[in-house]
Protein backbone atom coordinates (compact mmCIF):
# COMPACT_ATOMS: atom_id res chain seq x y z
CA UNK A 1 0.00 0.00 0.00
CA UNK A 2 1.30 3.41 -0.90
CA UNK A 3 1.48 5.94 1.91
CA UNK A 4 1.79 9.70 1.81
CA UNK A 5 5.58 9.87 1.69
CA UNK A 6 5.99 7.41 -1.17
CA UNK A 7 3.33 9.31 -3.05
CA UNK A 8 5.22 12.58 -2.71
CA UNK A 9 8.38 10.94 -4.01
CA UNK A 10 6.58 9.34 -6.88
CA UNK A 11 7.13 10.73 -10.33
CA UNK A 12 4.11 11.05 -12.57
CA UNK A 13 3.14 7.63 -13.92
CA UNK A 14 2.59 6.85 -17.56
CA UNK A 15 -0.37 5.01 -19.06
CA UNK A 16 1.52 1.72 -19.09
CA UNK A 17 2.04 1.89 -15.34
CA UNK A 18 -1.61 2.79 -14.67
CA UNK A 19 -2.86 0.10 -17.07
CA UNK A 20 -0.71 -2.50 -15.37
CA UNK A 21 -2.09 -1.48 -11.95
CA UNK A 22 -5.61 -1.70 -13.36
CA UNK A 23 -5.03 -5.17 -14.84
CA UNK A 24 -3.39 -6.62 -11.77
CA UNK A 25 -6.41 -5.62 -9.66
CA UNK A 26 -8.70 -7.01 -12.31
CA UNK A 27 -6.84 -10.33 -12.42
CA UNK A 28 -6.82 -10.61 -8.63
CA UNK A 29 -10.59 -10.03 -8.54
CA UNK A 30 -11.21 -12.67 -11.18
CA UNK A 31 -9.07 -15.15 -9.28
CA UNK A 32 -10.94 -14.36 -6.09
CA UNK A 33 -14.24 -14.83 -7.89
CA UNK A 34 -13.11 -18.17 -9.30
CA UNK A 35 -12.26 -19.13 -5.72
CA UNK A 36 -15.82 -18.35 -4.65
CA UNK A 37 -15.49 -14.72 -3.49
CA UNK A 38 -18.55 -12.46 -3.64
CA UNK A 39 -19.35 -10.16 -6.55
CA UNK A 40 -18.31 -6.54 -5.93
CA UNK A 41 -21.33 -4.57 -7.02
CA UNK A 42 -19.98 -1.29 -5.69
CA UNK A 43 -17.17 1.06 -6.49
CA UNK A 44 -13.85 0.45 -4.73
CA UNK A 45 -12.94 3.41 -2.51
CA UNK A 46 -9.32 2.35 -2.09
CA UNK A 47 -8.18 2.30 -5.70
CA UNK A 48 -4.57 3.57 -6.05
CA UNK A 49 -4.57 3.83 -9.89
CA UNK A 50 -6.82 6.87 -9.28
CA UNK A 51 -4.04 8.91 -7.65
CA UNK A 52 -6.29 11.55 -6.11
CA UNK A 53 -7.85 8.85 -3.94
CA UNK A 54 -4.60 7.96 -2.11
CA UNK A 55 -5.04 10.47 0.69
CA UNK A 56 -8.81 10.60 0.53
CA UNK A 57 -10.18 7.08 0.83
CA UNK A 58 -11.29 5.90 4.31
CA UNK A 59 -8.63 3.51 5.61
CA UNK A 60 -10.91 2.02 8.25
CA UNK A 61 -13.79 -0.28 7.36
CA UNK A 62 -17.09 1.47 6.91
CA UNK A 63 -19.14 0.92 10.04
CA UNK A 64 -22.37 -0.95 9.53
CA UNK A 65 -25.39 0.83 11.00
CA UNK A 66 -29.10 0.23 10.85
CA UNK A 67 -30.55 3.37 9.35
CA UNK A 68 -32.58 5.60 11.65
CA UNK A 69 -35.98 6.80 10.51
CA UNK A 70 -34.63 10.06 9.04
CA UNK A 71 -32.26 8.07 6.82
CA UNK A 72 -35.10 5.84 5.59
CA UNK A 73 -36.75 8.88 4.03
CA UNK A 74 -35.46 11.35 1.48
CA UNK A 75 -35.51 15.10 1.10
CA UNK A 76 -38.48 15.87 -1.13
CA UNK A 77 -38.29 17.78 -4.36
CA UNK A 78 -41.17 18.69 -6.62
CA UNK A 79 -41.97 20.12 -9.99
CA UNK A 80 -42.01 23.59 -8.44
CA UNK A 81 -38.32 23.19 -7.65
CA UNK A 82 -37.28 22.81 -11.27
CA UNK A 83 -38.44 24.57 -14.41
CA UNK A 84 -39.34 22.33 -17.35
CA UNK A 85 -36.74 24.00 -19.56
CA UNK A 86 -33.88 23.01 -17.24
CA UNK A 87 -33.88 19.50 -18.74
CA UNK A 88 -32.87 20.87 -22.14
CA UNK A 89 -29.20 21.87 -22.04
CA UNK A 90 -29.34 23.14 -25.62
CA UNK A 91 -31.81 25.96 -24.83
CA UNK A 92 -29.93 27.90 -22.17
CA UNK A 93 -28.42 30.51 -24.47
CA UNK A 94 -29.48 32.52 -27.49
CA UNK A 95 -27.68 30.28 -29.99
CA UNK A 96 -27.44 26.55 -30.55
CA UNK A 97 -24.49 24.77 -28.93
CA UNK A 98 -21.95 23.07 -31.19
CA UNK A 99 -21.84 19.28 -31.26
CA UNK A 100 -23.89 16.15 -31.65
CA UNK A 101 -27.39 16.74 -30.21
CA UNK A 102 -28.57 13.78 -28.10
CA UNK A 103 -31.50 12.69 -25.96
CA UNK A 104 -30.62 10.85 -22.75
CA UNK A 105 -33.56 9.17 -21.09
CA UNK A 106 -34.27 6.33 -18.71
CA UNK A 107 -36.06 5.15 -15.61
CA UNK A 108 -35.00 5.46 -11.99
CA UNK A 109 -35.96 2.41 -9.92
CA UNK A 110 -35.35 1.19 -6.40
CA UNK A 111 -33.86 -2.24 -5.68
CA UNK A 112 -37.33 -3.80 -5.70
CA UNK A 113 -38.06 -2.43 -9.16
CA UNK A 114 -40.43 0.31 -8.01
CA UNK A 115 -40.17 3.69 -9.73
CA UNK A 116 -38.46 6.51 -7.86
CA UNK A 117 -41.09 9.19 -8.44
CA UNK A 118 -40.89 12.96 -8.25
CA UNK A 119 -37.26 13.04 -7.29
CA UNK A 120 -34.45 15.32 -8.35
CA UNK A 121 -31.97 14.38 -11.08
CA UNK A 122 -29.09 16.80 -11.70
CA UNK A 123 -26.53 16.51 -14.52
CA UNK A 124 -23.39 18.35 -15.56
CA UNK A 125 -20.90 17.72 -18.32
CA UNK A 126 -18.16 19.02 -20.60
CA UNK A 127 -19.06 20.53 -23.98
CA UNK A 128 -18.52 18.80 -27.34
CA UNK A 129 -14.83 19.78 -27.26
CA UNK A 130 -14.27 18.28 -23.82
CA UNK A 131 -14.20 21.58 -21.93
CA UNK A 132 -16.10 22.41 -18.73
CA UNK A 133 -17.33 25.92 -18.05
CA UNK A 134 -15.81 25.56 -14.56
CA UNK A 135 -13.14 28.20 -13.99
CA UNK A 136 -10.57 25.64 -12.85
CA UNK A 137 -10.75 23.64 -16.09
CA UNK A 138 -7.55 24.59 -17.93
CA UNK A 139 -7.94 22.23 -20.89
CA UNK A 140 -7.04 24.33 -23.98
CA UNK A 141 -10.22 23.44 -25.86
CA UNK A 142 -12.80 26.05 -26.82
CA UNK A 143 -15.56 27.17 -24.49
CA UNK A 144 -18.90 27.09 -26.26
CA UNK A 145 -20.72 30.37 -25.52
CA UNK A 146 -24.00 28.53 -26.14
CA UNK A 147 -23.41 25.67 -23.75
CA UNK A 148 -23.16 25.72 -19.95
CA UNK A 149 -23.55 21.99 -19.45
CA UNK A 150 -25.82 21.80 -16.39
CA UNK A 151 -29.37 20.47 -16.23
CA UNK A 152 -32.03 19.37 -13.76
CA UNK A 153 -35.28 17.50 -13.89
CA UNK A 154 -37.80 15.77 -11.62
CA UNK A 155 -38.68 12.15 -12.37
CA UNK A 156 -42.29 11.56 -13.40
CA UNK A 157 -44.79 9.10 -11.93
CA UNK A 158 -43.09 6.21 -13.74
CA UNK A 159 -39.67 7.25 -12.46
CA UNK A 160 -38.72 8.39 -15.96
CA UNK A 161 -36.35 11.25 -16.72
CA UNK A 162 -35.31 12.83 -20.03
CA UNK A 163 -32.58 15.30 -20.96
CA UNK A 164 -31.71 16.91 -24.27
CA UNK A 165 -28.05 17.83 -24.53
CA UNK A 166 -24.87 17.64 -26.61
CA UNK A 167 -22.62 14.60 -26.57
CA UNK A 168 -19.67 15.56 -24.35
CA UNK A 169 -16.11 15.18 -25.58
CA UNK A 170 -13.34 13.19 -23.92
CA UNK A 171 -10.86 15.37 -22.06
CA UNK A 172 -7.34 15.16 -20.64
CA UNK A 173 -6.58 15.20 -16.92
CA UNK A 174 -3.49 14.97 -14.74
CA UNK A 175 -3.79 11.56 -13.09
CA UNK A 176 -0.85 10.38 -15.20
CA UNK A 177 0.89 11.37 -18.44
CA UNK A 178 -1.50 11.32 -21.40
CA UNK A 179 -4.51 10.53 -19.20
CA UNK A 180 -7.89 11.02 -20.89
CA UNK A 181 -11.35 10.55 -19.39
CA UNK A 182 -13.89 8.65 -21.49
CA UNK A 183 -16.80 10.93 -22.45
CA UNK A 184 -19.33 11.02 -19.61
CA UNK A 185 -22.22 12.90 -18.06
CA UNK A 186 -22.22 13.38 -14.29
CA UNK A 187 -25.50 12.37 -12.64
CA UNK A 188 -26.69 13.23 -9.12
CA UNK A 189 -29.83 11.47 -7.85
CA UNK A 190 -32.04 11.28 -4.80
CA UNK A 191 -33.90 8.04 -4.15
CA UNK A 192 -36.77 7.19 -1.84
CA UNK A 193 -34.39 7.27 1.13
CA UNK A 194 -31.26 9.20 2.07
CA UNK A 195 -29.43 5.83 2.09
CA UNK A 196 -29.99 5.75 -1.70
CA UNK A 197 -28.35 9.11 -2.45
CA UNK A 198 -25.92 8.71 -5.32
CA UNK A 199 -23.58 10.68 -7.55
CA UNK A 200 -22.20 8.80 -10.53
CA UNK A 201 -21.21 9.11 -14.21
CA UNK A 202 -22.94 7.84 -17.34
CA UNK A 203 -20.70 6.68 -20.18
CA UNK A 204 -21.29 6.10 -23.89
CA UNK A 205 -21.14 2.62 -25.47
CA UNK A 206 -17.95 1.40 -27.12
CA UNK A 207 -15.61 4.09 -25.81
CA UNK A 208 -12.00 3.09 -26.61
CA UNK A 209 -10.79 4.84 -23.44
CA UNK A 210 -12.63 2.43 -21.09
CA UNK A 211 -9.72 0.05 -20.40
CA UNK A 212 -7.36 2.98 -19.73
CA UNK A 213 -9.45 4.93 -17.22
CA UNK A 214 -8.86 4.38 -13.50
CA UNK A 215 -12.14 6.00 -12.43
CA UNK A 216 -14.29 3.75 -14.61
CA UNK A 217 -12.23 0.70 -13.61
CA UNK A 218 -12.58 1.44 -9.89
CA UNK A 219 -15.74 -0.61 -10.31
CA UNK A 220 -13.87 -3.87 -10.37
CA UNK A 221 -16.69 -6.14 -11.56
CA UNK A 222 -17.25 -6.04 -15.31
CA UNK A 223 -21.04 -6.38 -15.14
CA UNK A 224 -21.28 -3.70 -12.45
CA UNK A 225 -19.10 -1.36 -14.54
CA UNK A 226 -21.30 -2.02 -17.55
CA UNK A 227 -24.28 -0.65 -15.64
CA UNK A 228 -22.82 2.85 -16.08
CA UNK A 229 -22.81 2.58 -19.87
CA UNK A 230 -25.88 3.86 -21.70
CA UNK A 231 -27.38 1.92 -24.62
CA UNK A 232 -27.89 3.49 -28.00
CA UNK A 233 -31.67 3.34 -28.53
CA UNK A 234 -32.96 3.98 -32.02
CA UNK A 235 -36.51 4.33 -30.67
CA UNK A 236 -35.33 7.34 -28.69
CA UNK A 237 -33.64 8.82 -31.72
CA UNK A 238 -35.64 11.61 -33.36
CA UNK A 239 -35.58 11.81 -37.17
CA UNK A 240 -33.58 14.73 -38.53
CA UNK A 241 -32.89 15.92 -34.99
CA UNK A 242 -31.08 13.91 -32.27
CA UNK A 243 -29.61 10.50 -31.39
CA UNK A 244 -31.10 8.70 -28.39
CA UNK A 245 -29.35 7.00 -25.48
CA UNK A 246 -31.17 5.04 -22.80
CA UNK A 247 -29.79 4.67 -19.30
CA UNK A 248 -31.76 3.16 -16.41
CA UNK A 249 -30.62 3.73 -12.86
CA UNK A 250 -31.17 1.53 -9.79
CA UNK A 251 -30.91 3.08 -6.33
CA UNK A 252 -30.66 0.42 -3.65
CA UNK A 253 -30.43 0.99 0.09
CA UNK A 254 -32.92 0.51 2.90
CA UNK A 255 -36.04 2.66 2.82
CA UNK A 256 -39.24 3.08 4.76
CA UNK A 257 -42.07 1.20 3.06
CA UNK A 258 -45.13 2.94 4.48
CA UNK A 259 -45.94 4.63 1.18
CA UNK A 260 -47.23 1.29 -0.16
CA UNK A 261 -49.82 1.09 2.61
CA UNK A 262 -51.14 4.47 1.49
CA UNK A 263 -52.11 3.00 -1.88
CA UNK A 264 -49.45 5.09 -3.57
CA UNK A 265 -47.96 2.13 -5.39
CA UNK A 266 -49.31 0.08 -8.28
CA UNK B 1 -37.71 -8.56 -7.80
CA UNK B 2 -34.27 -7.56 -6.71
CA UNK B 3 -32.24 -5.28 -8.97
CA UNK B 4 -28.51 -4.70 -8.79
CA UNK B 5 -27.39 -1.20 -7.81
CA UNK B 6 -26.01 1.38 -10.21
CA UNK B 7 -22.50 1.99 -8.84
CA UNK B 8 -21.35 5.46 -7.79
CA UNK B 9 -18.45 7.45 -9.23
CA UNK B 10 -16.48 10.41 -7.94
CA UNK B 11 -18.13 13.82 -8.11
CA UNK B 12 -14.89 15.01 -9.77
CA UNK B 13 -13.43 18.52 -9.57
CA UNK B 14 -15.93 20.48 -11.66
CA UNK B 15 -19.25 20.30 -9.78
CA UNK B 16 -18.99 23.83 -8.42
CA UNK B 17 -21.05 25.42 -11.18
CA UNK B 18 -23.62 22.61 -11.17
CA UNK B 19 -24.60 21.45 -7.70
CA UNK B 20 -24.45 24.33 -5.19
CA UNK B 21 -27.38 26.71 -5.67
CA UNK B 22 -28.47 29.99 -4.15
CA UNK B 23 -29.30 29.43 -0.51
CA UNK B 24 -28.33 25.75 -0.60
CA UNK B 25 -26.44 26.06 2.71
CA UNK B 26 -29.24 27.94 4.48
CA UNK B 27 -31.86 25.49 5.76
CA UNK B 28 -33.37 28.45 7.61
CA UNK B 29 -32.79 32.17 7.03
CA UNK B 30 -29.93 33.54 9.20
CA UNK B 31 -32.39 35.74 11.14
CA UNK B 32 -34.52 32.75 12.18
CA UNK B 33 -34.92 33.00 16.00
CA UNK B 34 -33.36 29.56 16.56
CA UNK B 35 -30.83 29.63 13.74
CA UNK B 36 -27.55 27.89 14.53
CA UNK B 37 -24.40 27.75 12.43
CA UNK B 38 -22.93 24.32 11.70
CA UNK B 39 -19.37 24.68 10.40
CA UNK B 40 -16.23 22.63 9.99
CA UNK B 41 -13.66 21.51 7.49
CA UNK B 42 -12.72 18.39 5.56
CA UNK B 43 -9.11 17.12 5.81
CA UNK B 44 -7.18 14.51 3.84
CA UNK B 45 -4.72 11.91 5.16
CA UNK B 46 -1.93 14.45 5.71
CA UNK B 47 -4.21 16.99 7.37
CA UNK B 48 -4.43 19.15 4.26
CA UNK B 49 -7.84 20.81 3.77
CA UNK B 50 -9.97 19.38 0.95
CA UNK B 51 -11.16 22.36 -1.14
CA UNK B 52 -13.29 20.36 -3.56
CA UNK B 53 -15.73 18.46 -1.36
CA UNK B 54 -19.51 18.68 -1.25
CA UNK B 55 -21.42 18.07 1.97
CA UNK B 56 -25.14 17.50 2.28
CA UNK B 57 -27.18 17.35 5.48
CA UNK B 58 -30.70 15.99 5.95
CA UNK B 59 -32.38 16.44 9.28
CA UNK B 60 -35.53 16.59 11.40
CA UNK B 61 -36.93 19.92 12.50
CA UNK B 62 -36.55 21.25 16.05
CA UNK B 63 -39.42 19.08 17.26
CA UNK B 64 -38.09 15.86 15.79
CA UNK B 65 -40.50 15.85 12.88
CA UNK B 66 -39.14 14.60 9.59
CA UNK B 67 -39.87 17.18 6.87
CA UNK B 68 -42.01 16.07 3.93
CA UNK B 69 -42.28 19.50 2.32
CA UNK B 70 -40.89 19.97 -1.16
CA UNK B 71 -39.01 23.08 -2.14
CA UNK B 72 -35.37 22.60 -1.13
CA UNK B 73 -34.26 24.26 -4.37
CA UNK B 74 -36.65 27.20 -4.31
CA UNK B 75 -36.02 27.89 -0.61
CA UNK B 76 -39.35 29.44 0.29
CA UNK B 77 -38.42 30.97 3.64
CA UNK B 78 -41.57 29.76 5.35
CA UNK B 79 -41.01 26.07 4.68
CA UNK B 80 -38.43 23.91 6.43
CA UNK B 81 -37.38 21.10 4.06
CA UNK B 82 -34.52 19.70 6.17
CA UNK B 83 -32.01 19.53 3.31
CA UNK B 84 -28.84 21.54 2.84
CA UNK B 85 -25.81 21.45 0.56
CA UNK B 86 -22.44 23.17 1.03
CA UNK B 87 -19.32 23.03 -1.14
CA UNK B 88 -16.04 23.41 0.73
CA UNK B 89 -14.03 26.57 0.18
CA UNK B 90 -10.32 26.93 -0.49
CA UNK B 91 -9.55 26.24 3.17
CA UNK B 92 -11.65 23.06 3.15
CA UNK B 93 -14.45 24.57 5.22
CA UNK B 94 -18.18 24.15 4.90
CA UNK B 95 -20.98 26.03 6.60
CA UNK B 96 -24.71 25.61 7.16
CA UNK B 97 -27.30 27.81 8.82
CA UNK B 98 -30.00 25.61 10.27
CA UNK B 99 -31.89 24.65 13.41
CA UNK B 100 -30.84 21.84 15.72
CA UNK B 101 -32.71 18.62 14.94
CA UNK B 102 -35.04 17.39 17.66
CA UNK B 103 -34.97 13.83 18.91
CA UNK B 104 -36.91 11.28 16.85
CA UNK B 105 -38.43 8.47 18.96
CA UNK B 106 -36.17 9.41 21.91
CA UNK B 107 -32.96 8.61 20.00
CA UNK B 108 -29.92 10.88 20.17
CA UNK B 109 -30.52 13.67 17.63
CA UNK B 110 -28.18 14.02 14.65
CA UNK B 111 -27.74 15.51 11.21
CA UNK B 112 -27.57 12.77 8.54
CA UNK B 113 -24.62 13.56 6.30
CA UNK B 114 -23.36 12.52 2.91
CA UNK B 115 -19.97 13.56 1.57
CA UNK B 116 -18.62 13.69 -1.97
CA UNK B 117 -15.24 14.95 -3.23
CA UNK B 118 -12.73 14.71 -6.00
CA UNK B 119 -10.60 11.73 -4.98
CA UNK B 120 -13.48 9.97 -3.21
CA UNK B 121 -14.76 7.34 -5.61
CA UNK B 122 -18.21 6.88 -4.07
CA UNK B 123 -20.44 8.72 -1.62
CA UNK B 124 -19.64 8.50 2.09
CA UNK B 125 -22.40 8.51 4.69
CA UNK B 126 -21.85 9.74 8.23
CA UNK B 127 -23.72 11.52 11.03
CA UNK B 128 -23.19 14.63 13.13
CA UNK B 129 -24.66 14.18 16.60
CA UNK B 130 -25.58 17.11 18.84
CA UNK B 131 -23.25 17.30 21.85
CA UNK B 132 -25.56 18.42 24.65
CA UNK B 133 -27.56 15.34 25.64
CA UNK B 134 -24.73 13.22 27.01
CA UNK B 135 -27.09 10.65 28.40
CA UNK B 136 -28.71 10.05 25.02
CA UNK B 137 -25.27 9.81 23.37
CA UNK B 138 -24.10 7.36 26.05
CA UNK B 139 -27.05 5.05 25.46
CA UNK B 140 -27.36 5.38 21.71
CA UNK B 141 -27.25 1.84 20.26
CA UNK B 142 -25.04 2.89 17.33
CA UNK B 143 -22.59 5.15 19.21
CA UNK B 144 -22.25 2.95 22.27
CA UNK B 145 -20.65 0.08 20.34
CA UNK B 146 -17.86 2.36 19.08
CA UNK B 147 -14.60 2.91 20.99
CA UNK B 148 -14.62 6.40 22.61
CA UNK B 149 -12.10 7.88 20.17
CA UNK B 150 -14.12 6.73 17.18
CA UNK B 151 -17.37 7.89 18.77
CA UNK B 152 -15.93 11.39 19.20
CA UNK B 153 -15.57 11.73 15.42
CA UNK B 154 -19.37 11.76 15.12
CA UNK B 155 -20.22 14.37 17.75
CA UNK B 156 -20.16 18.12 17.07
CA UNK B 157 -18.40 20.57 19.39
CA UNK B 158 -20.27 23.53 20.86
CA UNK B 159 -18.36 26.78 20.32
CA UNK B 160 -18.44 29.70 22.74
CA UNK B 161 -20.63 31.67 20.31
CA UNK B 162 -23.23 28.88 20.42
CA UNK B 163 -22.46 27.49 16.98
CA UNK B 164 -21.67 23.85 16.23
CA UNK B 165 -18.28 22.81 14.84
CA UNK B 166 -17.55 19.47 13.21
CA UNK B 167 -14.45 18.52 11.25
CA UNK B 168 -14.31 15.53 8.92
CA UNK B 169 -11.06 13.58 8.61
CA UNK B 170 -10.85 11.19 5.67
CA UNK B 171 -7.87 9.29 7.10
CA UNK B 172 -5.56 9.23 10.12
CA UNK B 173 -5.95 8.91 13.89
CA UNK B 174 -9.06 11.05 13.86
CA UNK B 175 -10.58 9.36 10.81
CA UNK B 176 -14.30 10.02 10.82
CA UNK B 177 -16.60 7.03 11.14
CA UNK B 178 -18.29 6.45 7.79
CA UNK B 179 -21.41 4.35 7.64
CA UNK B 180 -22.51 1.45 5.47
CA UNK B 181 -26.27 0.90 5.47
CA UNK B 182 -26.38 -2.11 3.15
Amino acid sequence: MMNASTKDDMTVSDQQQISSEISSRQEQYEMDRAGGAQVHNRTTLNYPPYRSSLLRYPTKDLHHADPESIELLSPAFGHNDVAEIESDLTLQHTGEPVGERIVVSGRVLDGDGRPVRNQLVEVWQANAAGRYIHKRDQHPAPIDPNFTGTGRTITDDNGDYRFVTIKPGAYPWKNHTNAWRPAHIHFSLFGNAFTQRIITQMYFPGDPLFPLDPIYNSIIDHDARDRLVANYDHDLTSPEWALGYRWDIVLTGPQQTWFEAEGDDE
Amino acid sequence: MSLLPTPGQTVGPFFGYALPYEGSENLVPPHHPHAVRLTGAVYDGTGVPVPDALIEVWQADENGNIPTARGSLTRDRHVFTGFGRSATTRDGSYSFTTVEPGSINDTAPFFALVLFARGILDKLHSRIYLPQDRDALEHDPFLSVLPPQRRATLVANRQSDGSLHHDIHLQGDDETVFIDFS
